[in-house]
């Protein structure tokens, strides 16, 4: 019972690190970004190609999150300024595409194996070895604990940071009022992928990597902004660790099998209960 | 702009259309080659052994070609093989199965990548009347279908792991033991979980755990969580390379201890090479190793052919390429003995076959299985940093011995 809701909420963690850069550009520039998990993965790869070249593979913490933020102000250029003020659709079906071109490249230039980084890290082991708590996976909690700190800081009190939350407030007076929105909603999609790149570094430590493999991340994130709301970091927080904690323990009780089928029914049990208090709230306006 | 748009579009159809008719102009047999079909994932998410099971069809083909060929009344033919890639998709696959019978008017097929694809691609060349020749496709349901023109070289999937229980039961002095087990909820993996069961219940071990692993399977803690409660005697898991990876990496990190741990696909995992010592003592079933004694004229033996295709490729060949190439020698000696191109007469040809190749003996049963090759096991064994699969078991080609009960995590240095 202690291994499994220390396993859920370590995972939890580093789960909402990624759900809060979902947060970040879905409340800043209105877009559901699909790609999302594969950003991490291409993160973690970034990680795994150090570790083959004989680096630490806990540097990539460092060095993916600079490298993503370019890829994430380029795909930015490229792709997703034509969609920004569009139809949330049209922006779904964008980063979708942005998906399967991101899978079929790092399956192309990585290959389709399954690899993982080792970090040599060991095991912490508590209660006379009955909880064993790989040090790697407490690497991981505190790393994302760090730089969502630092994240926040960075929101509160830098120019660009505060650029970026007028712009979410609205975006038309923030231009009115000299804000470079276009720049904002660049940035803002560049943290986003930075944020998706150290994930994807602690998870080529902690779990798997895969081309493939990026759309339960994207599924997680979106549920967990889904129950946390936009902009609200201790709550994306705690939602994380929740999904975390009740993922570990649908595994423990159900079976590993009811494992991510639990997590989309909590999903669709989400999206009809918010719904329900939505339009009693509705009853009231009327 | 319009101009150019439309030039590209034409010139566009037009090279097509030449593609088209060039390759509907090969037949099953064109002058002197005997055309076969295939189609391969080069692409998607099985691209590495797609990739593996093209060089090993291509390494046998070469080597039948520059060894004279195939005779068939009198006269000598070449192989040659049509490729296309099926992205790893099953609907794809099925596709250009038809394609390469229908257009490019293929009439003999060699079988794909993974169980998943071949089920796709069989019932088009039970259909079309086609006989085919697959070497990566394991799964038991293949066999039982009734289908008369699909023939596998390699042992059916509820074989891989058998043996380990059996052996297990040995080394527990004869006594039924405790299994805990985790398997991918696809059809190759819940195939070798059947072979577990019905291995548990021929020796009355009971499984204290059977858990079903999601396709999108990184994480199985609380399965270990749970073995390391129960302390079972051996530990099955079979997840395909992401399984194999997944699974030494949160067992060494938790300090699991168990007697004895089986998988699949820890060659494919280069498990060896990506967790190093963390993975010692680990038991995995494979379908070939070089170190076997089969032999035939063409490769020599196993350990020829490693050598040959490490000079061709730049890579140790994976048992994928092995059972590849052994389904060219298969197709040569049934044109062979059917000394006809008739393609039922090649299939009753292949249903006589009864060979031995330097990927093992091959014999079909009745549902076209290969019943004639057991599957071997190795254990993973370190000296230093480098560690290397042995072949620990059937006792005649083990060249170490099965190191049982596995030290526990805090002997282990």
């Amino acid at each position: 019972m202690v291994q499994a809701s220390l396993d859920g909420i370590l995972l939890g963690i580093l789960f909402a690190l990624i759900a809060y850069g979902m947060a970040l550009q879905w409340g800043v520039m209105n877009i559901i970004n699909i790609a999302q998990g594969d950003l991490v993965i291409l993160g973690g790869y970034i990680a795994y190609t150090m570790y083959l070249a004989g680096i630490h593979p806990a540097w990539g913490v460092i060095v993916s999150p600079i490298i993503m933020y370019f890829v994430g102000w380029t795909l930015y250029k490229l792709v997703i300024n034509k969609v920004v003020d569009r139809d949330l659709f049209i922006s779904i079906l964008a980063t979708f595409g942005i998906a399967i071109v991101f899978q079929q490249l790092m399956n192309f230039v990585f290959g389709a194996d399954v690899v993982v980084a080792q970090s040599e890290y060991g095991t912490t082991m508590l209660f006379d070895n009955s909880v064993t708590l790989p040090n790697s996976k407490i690497f991981a909690a505190f790393i994302s604990v760090i730089y969502a700190i630092g994240l926040v800081v960075y929101m509160r009190r830098s120019r660009l940071g505060r650029a970026i939350r007028a712009t979410a407030q609205n975006a038309r007076a923030a231009k009115i009022l000299g804000v470079d929105t276009e720049k904002v909603y660049a940035a803002t999609f560049g943290i986003n992928a930075a944020l998706c790149g150290i994930a994807g570094a602690l998870i080529s430590i902690t779990l798997t990597l895969h081309p493939y493999v990026g759309l339960p991340y994207t599924v997680r994130s979106f549920m967990i902004v889904i129950v946390a709301g936009l902009g609200n970091l201790p709550a994306v927080a705690l939602s994380g660790m929740g999904l975390g904690l009740f993922e570990e323990f649908a595994d423990y009780i159900l079976g590993t099998e009811f494992r991510i089928g639990a997590v989309f029914m909590l999903l669709v049990f989400i999206l009809v209960y918010r719904r329900f208090k939505l339009s009693k709230k509705r009853e009231y306006l009327k | 702009m319009n101009k150019l748009v439309k030039l590209f579009i034409t010139s566009i159809s037009a090279i097509t259309l030449a593609l088209v008719s060039y390759t509907s102009s090969f037949a099953k047999v064109d002058g002197e080659y005997i055309v076969l079909g295939s189609a391969i994932s080069l692409t998607g998410k099985y691209s590495s052994n797609g990739v593996h099971t093209q060089n090993g069809y291509n390494m046998a083909v070469d080597r039948i070609n520059k060894m004279g060929g195939v005779e068939v009344q009198g006269k000598k033919y070449k192989f040659e093989i049509i490729y296309y890639d099926d992205e790893s998709n099953p609907k794809r696959a099925a596709q250009l199965a038809e394609r390469l019978i229908k257009q490019d008017g293929v009439h003999y097929m060699l079988g794909p990548y993974s169980s998943g694809l071949t089920k796709a691609i069989a019932p088009v060349t039970e259909k079309y009347k086609i006989p085919m020749v697959e070497a990566n496709g394991a799964s038991r349901s293949l066999f039982t279908k009734g289908y008369k023109y699909l023939f596998a070289v390699l042992s059916p999937a509820n074989q891989y792991l058998e043996v380990a229980i059996d052996l297990a039961v040995e080394k527990n002095g004869g006594k039924p033991v405790r299994i805990a087990q985790a398997f991918e909820q696809d059809a190759f993996s819940q195939d070798v979980r059947l072979g577990i069961l019905d291995a548990a219940k021929r020796t009355g071990s009971e499984i204290i755990i059977d858990d079903k692993l999601p396709k999108e399977l990184n994480d199985m803690a609380a399965t270990l969580a749970k073995v390391k409660a129960t302390k079972p005697d051996v530990l099955v898991v079979s997840g395909h390379t992401k399984g194999a990876l997944t699974a030494i990496r949160q067992i060494s990190e938790m300090k699991v201890d168990v007697p004895m741990l089986a998988m699949t696909h820890c060659d494919a995992a280069k498990l060896s090479k990506q967790h190093g010592k963390n993975s010692e003592y680990a038991l995995c079933a494979s379908q070939w190793h070089k170190n076997l004694s089969y032999k035939d004229k063409f490769f020599g033996g196993g350990k020829k052919y490693d050598k040959d295709f490490k000079k061709e490729f730049g890579y140790a060949p994976p048992y994928q390429s092995a059972e590849s190439s052994a389904a060219l020698l298969v197709f040569k000696d049934a044109f062979e003995r059917a000394n006809s191109f008739d393609r039922d007469a090649v299939r009753d040809a292949l249903k006589d076959t009864d060979m031995q190749t330097f990927y093992g003996n091959i014999k079909f049963g009745p549902g076209g299985q290969n019943v004639a090759k057991p599957m071997i096991l190795f254990q993973v064994r370190c000296k230093g940093d480098t560690c290397e699969n042995k072949v620990v078991a059937p006792t005649k080609w083990a060249s170490d011995k099965f190191y049982h009960p596995i030290p526990k995590w805090s002997e282990r240095s």
